[in-house]
């Protein structure tokens, strides 16, 4: 069999972002082995988004709900997701390795028996294998991995793959499915205060290191993030991290989260290797610090160097008046 | 509560890489190891579990090389009761070959609680956990940032993008570490003299099946050095142009 299922993630009744880029990655795929995409929604209900995936290269959009599909339901979202790609034949799986995907996947991956290939950041077919590459050692080395179980269970970085329009004319089908309450259940969802992006996210990232002197400093990153009308999130590196001026979530670096985005500002930060190693596949990075010789100058497209107590101020008005 | 935790041998986080003449592993010369952070999240929480219950058994268990005895003996220091190597010549990349000698070895253990770090920083595959479960056939959670235990249950918080879940689940579980779980303690250096009398049994490492094969590992493409576009904030308008004009990310 030749045939990709995709296994794309809703959060609410709508389809994340990410999804996109599942369907493209898996479409890759498929076009390497001569099949479909079947793109699996798993869900209480019909969600909004899900007609688009047959833009990105979706054969197939099935949709399974049940009750108990409402919030994340690990047990049995992943019965029901290897319980598809058993029945189905599928030469590959493929995931989001987002914080929901990095759960799920291993479990689904378990079910199968098979390996797991996680948070890759290539993916396509050599001869009959599927073959990967993924950062390794917080993306100072990749590892390139042959993947000979079948289906081959791959779960894909997010934004990095770029979604690729690929309009099939796609059917769409929901389908009801009864699942037995979980052992594991989500009580609540605590949701962040509205309009934060998380840093994983955000196509901007502004992050403060050991410079910014005090932790109440770091609204002077607030309010330049704040500049980018909803673009941009804080980070920190982990040496503010550990001293408790800023939240571990909000940590990029190797003990903390990799980003990519596209425009990334380190402020105060003097660039251990442990924090490059969490944001050099960003496209732009700015640094702004004091030192001249500080480590980050090397990494960065753009750099400032003074006393961002003076920079960070001024940016932040000069982005505020071109984007008036 | 008797309480395991699966712990890994790994290179320092601030280790520069060197790829090994192999073309597909790290050459570990002058490599500094020590036990994965979030493992060591792990141990600290299952001696905090141990010591609120005034009683029960802390058991590490690593798969790895006969040098991670050493990181055994690392945890042996911070308070564990017990370690068992399951020992490999090299620890493979598939996770799942990982999760079941794990499995095998912890199955009929009788453990209330299994406690792994989310991921281990050199391979990051975030997988070992969640499959021992699967295997075990126990509840998991993952990535977990709190955590409390009352009469067999637990409820635990764990960070999504945007948010946080806060999850329910019956014990006997899985339960994988996030950093901000809790501070780990440094081996006193009476942890350290009494480690080395601590057991520990080393076993063959079986995984079965072996799913996946690494072809090659090569060194991501070096940034180009940028530059300083000024002193002060004096550069911030050319600054702001060439992020407009040149990178086009304004």
């Amino acid at each position: 069999m030749s045939h990709v299922l995709a296994v794309v993630e809703q959060r609410d009744g709508a389809l994340r972002k990410v999804s996109h880029e599942v369907v493209t990655g898996a479409r890759r795929l498929a076009d390497a082995l001569g099949g479909e995409v079947h793109a699996l929604i798993v869900a209480a209900a019909p969600v909004t988004g899900a007609e688009a995936l047959a833009g990105f290269g979706a054969d197939r959009v099935v949709t399974a709900t049940g009750d108990g599909f409402a919030r994340y339901a690990p047990e049995g979202m992943a019965a029901i997701i290897a319980e598809r790609a058993r029945d189905g034949g599928y030469r590959a799986v493929v995931c989001a390795a987002t914080a929901t995907g990095k759960d799920l996947a291993p479990r689904v991956a378990a079910k199968l028996d098979v390996s797991l290939a996680a948070d890759v950041t290539d993916v396509g077919m050599d001869g009959a294998a599927v073959v990967v590459t993924r950062p390794v050692y917080a993306g100072k080395a990749n590892l390139r991995l042959s993947v000979t179980a079948a289906p081959a269970v791959v779960s894909l970085r997010p934004n990095v793959f770029t979604p690729v329009e690929r309009p099939r004319a796609g059917t769409a089908e929901t389908i009801a499915v009864s699942t037995a309450a979980g052992r594991v259940t989500v009580r609540e969802v605590k949701a962040a205060a509205a309009g934060t992006l998380d840093v994983a996210e955000a196509p901007i990232v502004v992050s403060g290191g050991r410079g910014l002197k005090e932790p109440e400093n770091f609204k002077l990153l607030e309010e330049l993030a704040a500049a980018f009308g909803g673009q941009a999130a804080v980070g920190a590196s982990r040496a503010v991290v550990d001293a408790g001026w800023r939240a571990h979530g909000d940590q990029v670096g190797q003990t903390g989260k990799t980003v990519s985005p596209n425009l990334y500002f380190a402020v105060g930060v003097s660039g251990a290797i442990q924090h490059l190693a969490g944001m050099r596949t960003s496209k732009v990075i700015v640094a702004i610090n004091k030192d001249k010789d500080a480590p980050i100058f090397k990494v960065a497209d753009y750099g400032i160097v003074g006393d961002l107590f003076e920079v960070v101020p001024r940016l932040t008005e000069e982005i505020r008046r071109v984007r008036g | 509560m008797k309480i395991a935790v699966c712990i890994k041998r790994v290179p320092d986080s601030e280790t520069r890489v060197k790829v090994a003449n192999d073309g597909r592993s790290l050459d570990e010369a002058g490599v500094k190891f020590i036990l994965n952070p979030y493992d060591e999240f792990a141990v600290e929480e299952a001696l905090r579990r141990k010591e609120a219950a005034g009683a029960g058994e802390v058991a590490v268990i690593a798969v790895g090389t006969a040098a991670s005895q050493e990181t055994i003996r690392t945890a042996l220091a911070m308070g564990a009761d017990r370690g068992v190597l399951l020992q490999a010549d090299a620890v493979p990349a598939d996770g799942l070959a990982v999760a079941r000698a794990l499995a095998a070895e912890l199955q009929d253990g009788g453990y209330d609680l299994i406690l792994c770090g989310k991921m281990a920083i050199d391979d990051q595959s975030y997988q070992v956990g969640p499959m021992l479960a699967e295997r075990l056939g126990l509840p998991c959670v993952t990535a977990v940032t709190t955590l409390s235990l009352e009469g067999g249950k637990g409820v635990a918080e764990r960070e999504i993008e945007g948010g946080v879940e806060v999850v329910e689940f019956p014990l006997p579980a899985v339960v994988t570490a996030d950093k901000g779980l809790n501070e780990p303690r440094y081996p006193a250096l009476k942890g350290i003299m009494a480690a080395k009398k601590k057991p520990l049994a080393v076993k063959p490492f079986d995984g079965g099946t072996v799913g996946v094969a690494v072809t090659g590992m090569g060194l991501p493409a070096e940034r180009q050095e940028g530059r300083i576009v000024g002193e002060g904030a004096a550069a911030v308008p050319e600054l702001v142009r060439l992020l407009r004009e040149e990178a086009k990310v304004l």
